[in-house]
Order: structure tokens, then sequence, then C-alpha cells
């Protein structure tokens, strides 16, 4: 019996303290029409070595494929300590620290992440992180609504150039709160937020404009205008960032004359495995004035009986297990682990390691660019980047994607299926894990799929063997 | 010490960051950073050894007894995180295409086919990141029922006054008003209170079962038939799903919609908070609504259901997959466990369980409801010690962190004065559930001799009691050397 201790002898002893012939007995309270048969469609119970193998098998056949897809999701080394760490039991079978003298190292673990992401983002204060960077926006435009005094609107200025995944996942989470989403069409030179389009709202109501930097398209923002112009227009101004990218550009606390009121991102590029999409964490930090309008967990430093220091969770009062239906938000857990990952790889590489692989990861692509600029592939947009571009092609991408996958090679996200007007556009990404000859065969493997495709109409000559 | 005391201007770890060029030449300096961020600058050596550190200062089920109610706190196989971490899992993207990854969407797919027959539910969406956002998902998908039948005037969902606090914070978000209903004195739901609050206003209702008073709701079918013939469905809280493995399944009970705790159940790490999985299953006239994305087959290829085929979709409740990682923990411990496996979870937490209520119950503690069985949990409530010896609940908690027992839940249920819900999981041997009783009797023995052991507990920990109005009222969230 998998992960049962019992010996017939204790069960037997077992059953006699409780007073019953039999374990089935304990079910008694179950009408009896309601039982349910066997489980027909779970197999039969396999040994460790059966599903290593299993596994193995299936982890083998996702391959080992060169990506260059970025699109919210970055490949970024992670050191060997990180998941050694975060893997020892005392972090991975721990529960949330609602005992806090007795999960001490996961609470100043958490005082640490939020310290290290006030810094990272200049603000005031952090929590305890959210599940990934879309429902974190989610959950700050929801804020923004709650603590804009000025505004009684719920309408909330969205560019078209944010994350498309993150602005459905904020229309499914806060759509039945009556939330106007407001999408804002980007510069079609520049594939900015211009300010001559939120000109068009200038006067409105509004409660929050969103500010994602560098925006979908890896192209940089005017932050300190559209922050500006926000303020002046009554309105809070929610950033979504990269982390590593705030290593090196400015960050959201210093946008503008005010900076930004909450800021909310992705946090996997720090420590976190790529892994299909997750778990990943979200993170959010906000002004000190808006500290009890924030969802989540979030860690206070204080003293114990003796006066020494120690950490807790605070400002409970917001959340659903005290305050049931009028809470900040339905969310009780965190991504324990991974803020655990963050911190620990965050104080590995510390703000010059950080701002190092920002570095290089932005020159590794402006380097594919440059490699790939040519005949048939140009930049799409004219303004500057970080690290992650959008390429046009004068071939469409649906027939050069299928022969690149088949040479091992992800070139990069489609963004047709987002952007009917980017047809023929992809979204490349080359982090620092890239060498100059990633990108050679990169090169190497588009030319010779384009003159295949442009030599189209001779079939190719099978290899003699 | 926190790592920010460790720093010192100009120390590194360099083998870990690239070497590369000083500056950008590309990015104009309006939109570069001026002031490094205040990070720490440690070697290596000092951060695997800090963290180390403080992984010490924490109870874990790896290393204590953890019998805290309602969190199904079992062990973690270690097979499920080293599997789950194969390199050729970790590197794959979200976005890479379908065709480099079909090992991963198999595993996903199965899980999805054993949870459908494991809840008795028409269609499974593994995308909710946790147990909350499997309730958001749930209630989305109730009211998005409701609209499509042009049916507007429901406004209110029903909620059990025993409930976790996050049913009635979800319907909240779902933008429903909130109705309680009592619990009776058997710890059931107050069937003549339901029958008096359905009507055309009632959108559904949320309910746990067995029931977060660790008892086994027995008029569940009566309650359905209340709520369905008001026009109101049934929302499962997969909170307690350990209890009835492969013994009864919640599409049997008449329940539409439910969500589960993988991390619970299915033993996926709770890891100081999470991440979690929440899975939602529905039965089939709720299917068009579930969140995407999902995972089909056609023929020998696995592959996504996107919103373009689902548009009555609730829609995407996160940027990509939810929490693969603990999706594919959750399928490693269902292959390890098997059918067999399955059944015999909910038989050895119900052994568990009533073992240990009998034994406290026979070392003289009160049981909050001493006529019913334990489902995997039950609750001592220690009102009478708080009367005669001046004693709470959470004294008995902090004092059994001295004795090497992580506390049970306490102060929930909020209905059980001064109570102590414990849930000690198949995982457990019985040694370990003796050795709890015998601390517990101790220390109600202190309680009696020397109840200020208990009030000044815990003794033995890296801190004692902390100051909490302190920690709310003069907020310190973050390192800040200057202020």
């Amino acid at each position: 019996m998998p992960f049962v201790p019992h010996t017939e002898q204790d069960i037997r002893e077992m059953l006699a303290v409780i007073g019953v012939d039999a374990i089935e007995d304990l079910f008694d309270e179950i009408p009896a029409g309601l039982r349910c048969g066997d489980l027909g469609k779970v197999p039969a119970g396999m040994s460790e070595q059966a599903v290593t193998r299993l596994m193995s098998r299936r982890a083998a056949a996702d391959g080992e494929p060169l990506c260059f897809i970025g699109a919210g999701a970055y490949e970024h080394h992670i050191p060997a300590a990180v998941w050694q760490i975060v893997t020892r039991g005392e972090f991975y079978s721990a529960y949330t620290p609602y005992q806090a003298e007795a999960s001490q190292g996961t609470l100043q673990l958490i005082y640490e992440f939020q310290s290290m992401m006030t810094a990272l983002m200049a603000m005031d204060v952090a929590n305890a992180s959210l599940y990934d960077g879309a429902s974190a926006l989610a959950e700050g435009i929801l804020m923004a609504v709650r603590s804009n005094r000025k505004s009684k609107s719920l309408r909330i200025l969205l560019p078209r150039n944010v994350h498309p995944a993150y602005r459905h996942t904020a229309a499914a989470i806060v759509g039945s709160q009556n939330i106007e989403l407001v999408e804002v069409p980007y510069d079609e030179a520049g594939g900015h937020t211009a300010l001559e389009s939120l000109a068009t709202h200038e006067g409105e109501d509004i409660a929050a404009v969103v500010i994602q930097q560098p925006n979908f398209f890896g192209v940089l923002e005017d932050v300190d205008k559209i922050t500006d112009w926000a303020h002046s227009n009554g309105a809070l101004v929610i950033a979504v960032v990269n982390p590593i990218a705030m290593a090196l550009l400015q960050p959201p606390g210093r946008w503008g004359a005010a900076g930004a009121d909450i800021v909310v991102g992705e946090g996997q590029p720090l420590g976190v495995p790529l892994s299909s999409g997750g778990p990943y964490f979200g993170f959010m930090c906000a002004r000190q004035q808006f500290v009890r309008q924030m969802p989540g967990r979030i860690v206070g430093r204080t003293v114990d009986r003796d006066g020494r220091v120690g950490y807790t969770l605070t400002l409970q009062a917001r959340e659903q297990h005290i305050r049931r239906s009028k809470a900040t938000s339905n969310i009780c857990t965190n991504q324990g682990l991974l803020v655990t990952a963050a911190t620990i790889h965050t104080a590995l590489l510390g703000g010059e390691g950080l701002r190092r692989v920002a570095l290089a990861s932005h020159a590794n692509t402006r380097a594919l660019l440059d490699r790939l600029a040519g005949e048939h592939i140009r930049p799409r947009f004219n303004r500057p980047f970080f690290h992650e571009a959008v390429i046009g092609s004068a071939l469409p991408w649906s027939q050069l994607l299928g022969p690149l996958y088949a040479s091992n090679l992800q070139p990069g996200y489609e963004l047709a299926q987002d952007y009917p007007e980017l047809e023929d556009c992809l979204l490349v990404c080359a982090t620092e894990t890239k060498t100059p000859a990633d990108l050679d065969l990169f090169q190497s493997h588009l030319a010779r799929v384009i003159d295949e495709q442009t030599t189209a109409g001779c079939p190719v000559q099978p290899k003699m063997a | 010490m926190l790592i920010f005391e460790h720093s010192r201007p100009g120390r590194r770890a360099p083998s870990l960051a690239p070497a590369t060029a000083a500056a950008v030449d590309d990015i104009p300096a309006e939109f570069l950073r001026e002031q490094p961020p205040a990070l720490p600058e440690v070697s290596e050596m000092q951060a695997v050894r800090h963290y180390t550190r403080l992984s010490q200062k924490n109870f874990s089920i790896d290393t204590q007894f953890y019998p805290l109610g309602s969190c199904t706190m079992k062990y973690n196989p270690r097979a499920c995180n080293s599997l789950a971490m194969l390199p050729g899992f970790l590197a794959r993207h979200p976005l890479a295409p379908v065709s480099e990854g079909q090992g991963v969407l198999a595993c996903l797919y199965e899980l999805q086919e054993m949870l459908k027959d494991i809840t008795g539910m028409q269609a499974v969406s593994l995308t909710p990141a946790a147990g909350a956002q499997g309730e958001f998902a749930g209630v989305a998908m109730i009211r998005a029922y409701h609209r499509s039948r042009n049916d507007q005037a429901r406004s209110e969902i029903l909620v059990p006054d025993a409930a976790h606090g996050t049913n009635p914070a979800t319907a909240t978000m779902c933008g429903y008003k909130v109705r309680e209903i009592p619990t009776d004195k058997q710890g059931d739901v107050d069937i003549e209170a339901l029958r008096a609050a359905v009507g055309p206003q009632t959108a559904g209702i949320m309910l746990t079962n067995p029931s977060t008073l660790g008892v086994f709701e027995r008029r569940i079918k009566e309650i359905a038939q209340i709520v369905h013939q008001a026009g109101g469905l049934l929302y499962y809280d997969g909170a307690n799903l350990n209890a009835i493995l492969g013994k009864v399944r919640p599409g049997d009970m008449g329940f539409d919609v439910i969500h589960m705790n993988l991390h619970k159940t299915f033993s996926t790490p709770h890891g100081g908070g999470g991440p979690g999985a929440g899975p939602v299953g529905v039965s089939s006239h709720l299917e068009p609504f579930l969140p995407v994305p999902l995972v089909t087959r056609d023929g020998d290829e696995y592959r996504w259901v996107t919103q373009q085929e689902r548009p009555q979709s609730i829609g995407r409740l996160s940027a990509f997959m939810g929490n693969v990682g603990v999706l594919l923990r959750a399928y490693i411990y269902a292959r390890l466990l098997g059918r067999e496996g399955m059944h015999r979870v909910a038989e050895f937490a119900t052994l568990n369980a009533n073992y240990l209520m009998k034994r406290l119950q026979a070392a003289g503690f009160d049981l909050a409801y001493p006529d019913r069985r334990a489902t995997h949990e039950f609750i001592v409530t220690l009102k009478r010690q708080a009367k005669q010896q001046g004693v709470t609940a959470m004294d008995f908690a902090k004092r059994l962190l001295d004795f090497g027992y992580h506390a049970p839940t306490t102060y929930f249920p909020l209905l059980v004065p001064e109570c102590l819900l414990i849930e000690p999981t198949e995982t457990e041997t019985r040694e370990e559930l003796d050795g709890f009783v015998e601390a517990m009797c101790q220390i109600q023995q202190e309680a009696e001799s020397n109840p200020e052991l208990l009030h000044e507990a815990p003794h033995t920990q890296p801190v004692r009691r902390l100051d909490e109005v302190r920690a709310a009222r003069e907020l310190d969230v973050r390192w800040n050397p200057g202020a």
C-alpha cells in the first residue's frame, strides 16, 4: 500500500479502540445508494521504478529544442543552488506560516522577498506574491478601483500592446464586477502607446491606466509621459514589468513626477523554470497608502515577548479567512515555493548579476536581429526595445514555422493569432542562455527554409543514402 | 539576521551571471535606471548557508507530524518531485508547439480523465492555479450558465456558516450576494432554513462534504433536490475530497460543479503556502463554460483546446496553462497509487482520524460532535478548559509546538468555540498518533497544575509569541536601513 504504513496488527488494534469490526463500518454515515464502485478509468498502481521509466520517456518526448520564444516566459540560467535549497523538505513540505513561531524560515524569507521586490521596483510595499503575472494584473485592476478615491468610474485604459493573455485573464476575472476595460491602440510605426491615443480620453473619469514596460512587443514605452498624463487626469497607474528588465530600466517607482501606484508582473524570470507555463508567481508592489487595499499575504517584522525580532503574517483583516465576503480577494495561498526560488536566485545574483543578465539578453537579441535582417526579414517597429523584438517577414510565418520546428528550432511567437494586423510578424527573444553559435544556427536554418520556400515548385530531392 | 545584513559592497558570485559589455548603446538614457537596486551582495556559500539555516526554522511534513485540519498534510512522495523536474519537462516553453510537448500533454490528458472518474463529473479543466481560483472558475461558470439561459434574476449564492472563508469571498468576486445558511446541532445543514432561503434569486449553493465540521452531510440528496428545484446549481468545494476518495463521488451526490485541491488530496507539496492546483469538474450542462486551456486528443496527438473552440468559456485564468509542474506531481502520485491506492487513501485517513478521536475522547477531551463518525478529520473543543483553567485553544496549539507537533487548525470553523480541527491523514503511523495523544494529555495536566506554562508557550522555538498588534500598527514590511 503506497504511503500507508499500517500493519495488519495496527489495523486490528485500531479498529478495536474505535469499537468497529471493519474499516468499511467507518463509512456508515454515507447513504448506501451513493457509494461508488471501482474507479475503472484509474489504472492499477505502479512501482516507483516503473513510473520513473514512464516519466523519463515522456520528458524525453518533449525534446531539447533551441527556443527563441519569449512572450512572457523567459529562459534564464538558474544557479544549481536555487532548486536544491527550494526542494529541502523544510521549505517544500511546510504549509502556510499560520503558526509563526514554527515558520520563521518561510516568514523571514518572504520578508526578504518583499524587500527585494520593493528595491527592484522602487516601491514602498510588496505582498508575498499572487498566482502569476496575468492574474496579478487582474488583482491590480480590482485594487486600483478600490484605491482610487478621486474616481467614481470603473473604467480602466488597457493598451492593446499589453500581453494578450494578460488582457484576456483580466477580462475573465474582473468582468463580473462591471469593470470596463477600454482598449488603447498602439502606434503603427513604433509599437508603443502614443500620448495622442490617450489624449482622446482626456477629461474622462478613468480609474487607472495600465502600462507594460517593455510592452508585449519588447518596445519601450514613454513611461514618464504616460504616468504624468494619467495622474493629471485623476487616474492611477498600474505598471506591468519584467523583474529582470528592472535591473537595467527605470523602475516604476521613478516613472514621471510621482511614480506608478501599483506594480505587477510575472516573477518567472527570477529563478523559475519554463515548465510549460507554471507554476510561476505574480508579484505586486504598491505605494504605502494603498497597502490595506492589497490582496494576498503580507509579512511584517515585529518582536516577540522577549523583544527578539520575528516575522509574522500581518494585516490579515484584509483576507478571506477573516473578512469572508468583504475580503480584498478570495486568494489564500501565495506561490510560496516559487517565491523561495526567486529570493534565493536574487540573493545569488544580486543587483549587478541581474543587470548583467539583462544586458547579455538584450545584446543577444540585438545580435540576432542584426544577423536576420535582410531582404526577407526586417524589424517591424522603429522604437527602442528591450531583449525582445517583432520581426516582419516577406513570407508568411505559417509556411516557415513547420520546417523550422522540424529542425529543432523554435524561432519565436507568431503574432497573427492575437494581432491579425500583424500577420507575418514574429516575436523573438534571445536571452543570455544563447551563444553566438545558437544565433548562427537560427540564421542558417531560416535562410535555408526561406530559400526552400522562394524556390517553391522545385520539390526537394531526397538525399542519396 | 537578514540576507541584506550579510551584504558587502562589491561581493559577488561571479560564476552565476554572464560576463558582458558594461553598457548598452541602443537604449536611450531616459529609459535606463539611475540608481542600482539595493539588493544583497553575497557569496554563493553565504547565500546557501543563510537559506539552509532559514529552512531549519520551519516545521514541515518531512520533519514533524502536522495534523492541520482541512489542509491534508500528508507525505509528499519524493518521486513526484524528482520526476516532475526532469529536464524535458522543465525546459519546455509554454508557447512551444504541441508537437514538442506530447509527453507533458499526455500526462495532463490522462490526469483529466482520472479526475473525471474519481469525481463522477463529465469534464475537467486543470487550469485553475489554486483552490480559490478553482472556486472562482466554478462560480463564474454558474453565473455564465444562468446568463446563457437569460435567467438574470439569480443574484444570490448560499453558503453554510461553517464554510471556508474563500466561499463567500469568491461569491462576492463573481458579483453575487452571499446568504448564510445555519448548521443544525448535529453538524448538518439546517434543511428547514435552506428551504426558506431558496427561491428565484438563488444562483447556487457552495458546499463542502464532508463539511468543515469533520462530518459527512447525510441529507445531501435532499439538499440537491431543494436547490435544483429552485433552479439553482450545486457547487462542491473539494477541500475534503481526501475523506471520500473512491467511496462516494461528488457527481453522484448531485453536484453540478466542483473544484479539487491537488495539493491536498493528490499530495503535491504545500511549499510554505503554494503553489497549489485547483482543477474544476462539471456536469454536461456546464461543459461549454469550462476555463481554457483544456487538453484534448485527436487520434494519437494531444493538443490544447482554446477559446476559439469554446466561445462560451469563462476564459483564461492565467497567462498560460496554470501550474503544470504541480499537475505533473499529482499525475505521478495517481499513477503510483493506482485505483486500489485511491480507495485506501480515504480508508486509512478515516481510520486514523477515528482512532485519534476515540483516544482523545477516552483521555477526557470533549468532541464537538461526539455522536458522529469522524471523517478524515474531527473537532476537539477546549471550551471547558478555557472556563475552568483559563487556557485557550491557542495556548494548547503553541504548547504542542514544544512537543514537536505542529498545531491543529485553531479557531476554524468559527462555529465551535475554542476548537482544534485535527486531520492526521493516512500516511501517519499509529505510533505517531499515540505520541500526539500523550502530548495532549501532558498538556492537559500542565493546564491544571501550571497554566502559565501554556500561556507562555512556545518555549523551544526560534522566537516566542509575537506581537501581532505591533506588526499591524507599526507596519514594517521591507528592509529599510535608512528608516
